[in-house]
């Protein structure tokens, strides 16, 4: 049985792309093979993992589990968008200063979806923080550093300079002085 | 922020020298790979756990569109295996399966789709054997035998060591507890599957990249199986998409995948399915433990005897070492003068379990820890206290013969008790909420490499040129613990240069020096004394030339700042790209080289091979939790935990390290599982993993992750690079036991099991109800038949190291060296 071929146009990251894939490809493998945007990663294929989430007009979609072809004329945005002529998202920066991404692997995805929460929500609490990522896995981090820059990315990208991580987020607590109430 | 002893990078945080790549999506993963021609390969798994391959059909797929070459395990009949002791896997299977997902052949075509499609029209005809599901059914001499090496029948391994005089110790005691303790099976998870693209050369010679946290290991591997000179296979380690033990082996996919390409004179890629990557596995073994300890009056231990049995799954992978692991660890942390430890590992037809983060110590640990708080209860004393008061000594050696260098776990356990607020809170929470604590220690490295020789553990190769920048070469795997930045930041620190002025090279065993690989927590120790040995090399060229020039002795020059300086006059001086023209021009091209080998241990028995480490680090953690008695459900809202890393090279990177690790031990105190279970008859009645999913198996979300307040605690260690320990394990450790020991404080019930389930906690409350023990845990421990231990005294009864009775036990040599007795397919 061979599969069929399909010819179809995706704007990926602002750029419009034509090309022939087997019709049944996923947006991830689409993405990653004729397009070479290995940036967004797999972790299950199965929608489990969310490693591989990108933006479908601004909403986080699982590219494992999305049919390609249906997303012909939608803004398709991956994380090789997120770093501009101006230099890092304020996300990618503070991922990259707090060690966010230890392996990396599942920070493309959890980029992708923080970016959305933020646009929606430029000053989320810690619990919408966690809630918009809790379909994102990563066995690296224990996901506090990754809560930690979301938090300094919203108050960077809101112009806030009093929202930067407190000293215990570099060093740790320096002193047993906890309240407990 | 005040600045540690006259350093200018270490200590200080930085963005890590690979973040950029990361949060970009620029870092190359090793699925991320392309080259012209490529093809792909995909494996046909065995469907049964235990069988005798009968016939392979492979007729339909051979005929399938777009399959371009099949490769039979014939091709490869030599076993491979990570310890020179069990070299008892097959790329391919040959005339057995010994698991459910065991490689029985290989399909190749242009595309992965096709290749997939194939392997669903491969029959292969199986004879059914025995399955063996458990260690008891190991133990039963009466089954049919996984391997034909080995102990006995399906026990892999025995062994039995005795230090001191445990018996009497037993007599003296003032309260001698016994408990059996079950940890079960987990797996890293790590979010990469496994992915490995070969590409010959076209003269014989073939590249592997792959993900792998040991490409030395692997390039072993491929040396003896396709038998090649090493110095035609080059393999590059790509950045690892989360390791945690998991890539540690050199696996059947990596070896299949490059005979593959050399078949076909063309690149060939393989990427595990996460199905796949659950039959990989080398996860936590499975560990039932019996543990007796003789108490004083005042907590002190006086003897322990520790029983550990480790269901190994169908192959030996590391579990030689993990074995060994499951009794080595046990005296590092409190004073233990008399020790007896029996451990044995059986051969099951499940996936291998090998090394997972901690390495075969959180079992016994979990089992001492939980042990220490039930002694602290019967004997009235504080459970911070039986610690606090009987702890290791610094600068000791151990009743096993481990050296033991700082200890920080006094200050560890004071962090935590006091910012817990455990004095004060501490068995006076409201019903169903509670605190527990424990500590742990973990090795900085292994003190002996996987196989014997003499050559370093670590290598580091500097290149320095007139541009001013320096290349820093070596073999050092980066898994996402931040290792690359520990080579530059090293590197930098003792130039007194910028980290963007610093290219690395590492993990490519054709270009870089071998580092042994990512695994035992040994990089940032070994590679980090590399580099600096390397970097004190060029600077001590780079200060000959440069004094000659400004006519100032090499004594008082500085490295800082990019530039080279008179101390006692900043002004006078150059930029460093200067001063090593100088260099340059004095003494030639320049390079150093810089390697480490970690220091003789004093053990002299068999079995003092696993064990010895340069350093150890150590962790305290108190966790809180909230038990619901009607549901058993156990929610944990924080953990404090306190880690000795000796000194952060990056503070903000040895935070991540810390709370990761407190992450994966919540994880599996609580939910992760590896369990398996049989078809049903009218199936197969094969035994099969319960789990090999990300959805069935179940690890903490975002919203399942506790607040962690961490101390670091830093008490340089002369043995560690600017006195740095190891972080990346042994803050895992103390969370499990301490998870338990609240779970007592909560509600009054003790589940000596890990993880913790509702169902678990129901029973034991509802067993104290009915006036029993309150207590939910495993209720006996396999029938094994140990030798006779062997005896070595103790350093406290004048021992020099070697085992009195090694004749009489019929054990011989040192370490874990022993020959294999072979093996057939």
């Amino acid at each position: 049985m061979t599969p069929e071929i399909i010819t179809a146009t995706y704007k990926v990251n602002g750029e419009e792309r034509t090309i022939a894939h087997p019709g049944h490809h996923t947006l991830l493998e689409v993405l990653r093979e004729p397009l070479s945007l290995t940036g967004t990663k797999h972790g299950c294929e199965l929608g489990e993992c969310g490693a591989c989430t990108v933006l479908i007009d601004g909403e986080p979609q699982l590219a494992c589990l999305a049919l390609a072809r249906e997303f012909e004329g939608c803004d398709i945005e991956t994380v090789e968008a997120l770093e501009t002529g101006e230099g890092l998202h304020p996300l990618q920066a503070t991922f990259a200063d707090l060690g966010a991404a230890q392996c990396g692997y599942c920070t493309p995805g959890i980029l992708m979806v923080s970016k959305a929460l933020l646009e929606e929500n430029p000053k989320p609490g810690r619990a919408e923080i966690k809630e918009a990522l809790s379909g994102n896995l990563c066995r690296c981090t224990g996901y506090i550093k990754i809560v930690e820059a979301v938090e300094w990315a919203a108050g960077m990208a809101r112009g806030d300079d009093d929202a930067g991580p407190a000293d215990a987020v570099f060093y740790g607590q320096r002193d047993g002085g906890t309240d407990h109430a | 922020m005040p600045e540690p002893d006259g350093l200018n990078l270490i200590g200080t945080p930085f963005r890590r020298v690979d973040g950029v790549a990361k949060v970009t999506g620029r870092t190359m993963f090793a699925d991320d790979l392309t080259f012209p021609r490529m093809v792909h390969m995909k494996l046909v798994r065995s469907s049964v756990p235990h069988a005798n391959i009968v016939s392979i059909d492979s007729t339909a797929a051979e005929a399938h569109p777009g399959v371009i070459h099949i490769v039979r395990g014939e091709s490869m009949p030599d076993p491979f295996g990570i310890l020179p002791v069990s070299q008892d896997e097959h790329a391919i299977a040959i005339d057995k399966v010994r698991f459910v997902g065991d490689p029985v052949l290989g399909v190749v075509a242009l595309s992965e789709d096709a290749a997939e499609a194939a392997t669903r029209l491969v029959k292969v005809e199986y004879e059914a054997l025995d399955t063996i599901a458990s260690v008891d059914e190991a133990l039963d001499g009466t089954r049919d035998e996984i391997h034909d090496y080995g102990d006995e029948g399906n026990v892999h391994k025995k062994v039995s060591l005795r230090f001191g005089d445990v018996e009497s110790g037993f007599e003296k005691a003032d309260l001698v507890l016994e408990d059996t303790l079950f940890y079960e099976g987990n797996t890293h998870l790590p979010m990469e599957q496994h992915a490995a693209v070969a590409v010959p050369e076209g003269d014989g010679k073939v590249t592997l990249w792959s993900s792998t946290q040991t490409p030395h290991y692997v390039h072993r591997a491929l040396t003896r199986v396709l038998k090649i000179p090493a110095s035609h296979i080059r393999v590059i380690a790509c950045p690892n998409g989360g390791g945690f033990g998991g890539k540690s082996d050199p696996f059947n996919h990596e070896i299949a995948v490059t005979r593959a390409a050399l078949d076909l004179g063309r690149p060939v890629k393989i990427c595990l399915t996460r199905e796949e990557v659950f039959y990989c596995h080398r996860g936590r073994h499975p560990v039932t433990m019996r543990i007796k300890t003789g108490f004083a009056k005042d907590g002190a231990m006086i003897s322990q005897h520790l029983q550990t049995a480790l269901d190994g799954g169908s192959f030996g992978s590391y579990g030689v070492a993990s074995t060994y692991y499951t009794g080595a660890l046990q005296t590092v942390t409190y004073q233990l003068p008399n020790y007896h430890w029996d451990g044995m590992r059986a051969f099951t037809n499940k996936p291998p379990c090998g090394p997972k983060r901690g390495h075969g110590t959180p079992q016994p640990r979990f089992a001492l820890e939980v042990q220490l708080d039930k002694a602290a209860h019967e004997l009235g004393l504080d459970p911070a206290d039986i610690r606090l008061n009987h702890l290791a000594n610094a600068d000791s050696i151990t009743a096993n013969w481990l050296r033991i260098g700082t200890i920080g776990l006094r200050q560890c356990i004071e962090k935590v008790v006091e910012g817990s607020g455990w004095r004060e809170r501490y068995g006076k929470l409201p019903e169903g909420r509670g605190l527990g604590i424990a500590c742990s220690s973990y090795l900085c490295g292994a003190g002996l490499p996987i196989y014997w020789n003499h050559m370093p553990h670590s290598g580091v190769q500097l290149k320095l040129d007139r541009s001013g920048g320096v290349a820093v070469f070596c073999g050092q795997t980066e898994i996402g613990q931040g290792s690359d930045s520990v080579l530059a930041a090293c590197v930098a620190e003792v130039l007194g240069i910028d980290l963007q002025d610093i290219r690395l090279c590492v993990a490519d065993t054709d270009l870089t020096p071998v580092d042994l690989g990512s695994y035992s927590s040994r990089v940032t120790l070994m590679m980090g004394n590399a580099a600096i040995q390397a970097a004190e090399r060029a600077k001590s060229l780079i200060s000959k030339a440069v004094s000659k020039r400004l006519e100032v002795p090499v004594g008082r020059l500085v490295f800082a700042e990019q530039r080279v300086f008179d101390a006692t006059d900043p002004e006078k001086g150059m930029a460093f790209a200067e001063a090593v023209q100088a260099a340059e021009s004095e003494f030639g091209t320049l390079g150093t080289t810089g390697s480490y080998t970690a220091p003789r241990s004093p053990g002299r028995y068999r079995g003092a091979g696993v064990g010895p480490s340069p350093a150890y680090s150590y962790s305290a953690a108190v966790v809180e939790v909230e038990v619901d008695p009607v549901t058993g459900i156990t929610r944990v809202p924080k953990i404090w935990v306190a880690h000795d890393v000796g000194r952060c090279i990056n503070p903000v990177l040895v935070m991540g390290q810390v709370e990761g690790g407190v992450y994966m031990g919540l994880g599996e105190a609580i939910m992760e599982e590896s369990a398996f279970r049989r078809l049903p008859k009218k199936l197969s009645n094969a035994l099969v993993h319960k789990f090999p999913s990300i959805l069935e198996y179940k690890s903490p979300t975002f919203n399942d992750m506790c607040d962690v307040e961490t101390y670091i605690v830093e008490d340089p260690d002369p043995n560690g690079p600017f006195g740095a320990k190891e972080v990346g394990q042994g803050p895992l450790l103390p969370i499990m036991p301490a998870v338990c020991n609240a779970i007592f404080d909560a509600v009054g019930v003790r589940i000596d099991q890990i993880p913790v389930q509702p169902h678990m906690i129901v029973q034991a409350l509802e067993e104290k109800r009915r006036g029993g023990a309150g207590r939910y845990g495993p209720k006996r421990f396999p029938v094994v038949p140990w030798d006779e231990p062997l005896q070595v005294p103790t350093p406290m009864e004048g021992g020099d190291g070697k085992a009195v009775n090694a004749e009489q036990v019929g054990v011989h040599g040192g370490t874990m060296k022993e020959t294999p007795k072979g093996t057939k397919s």
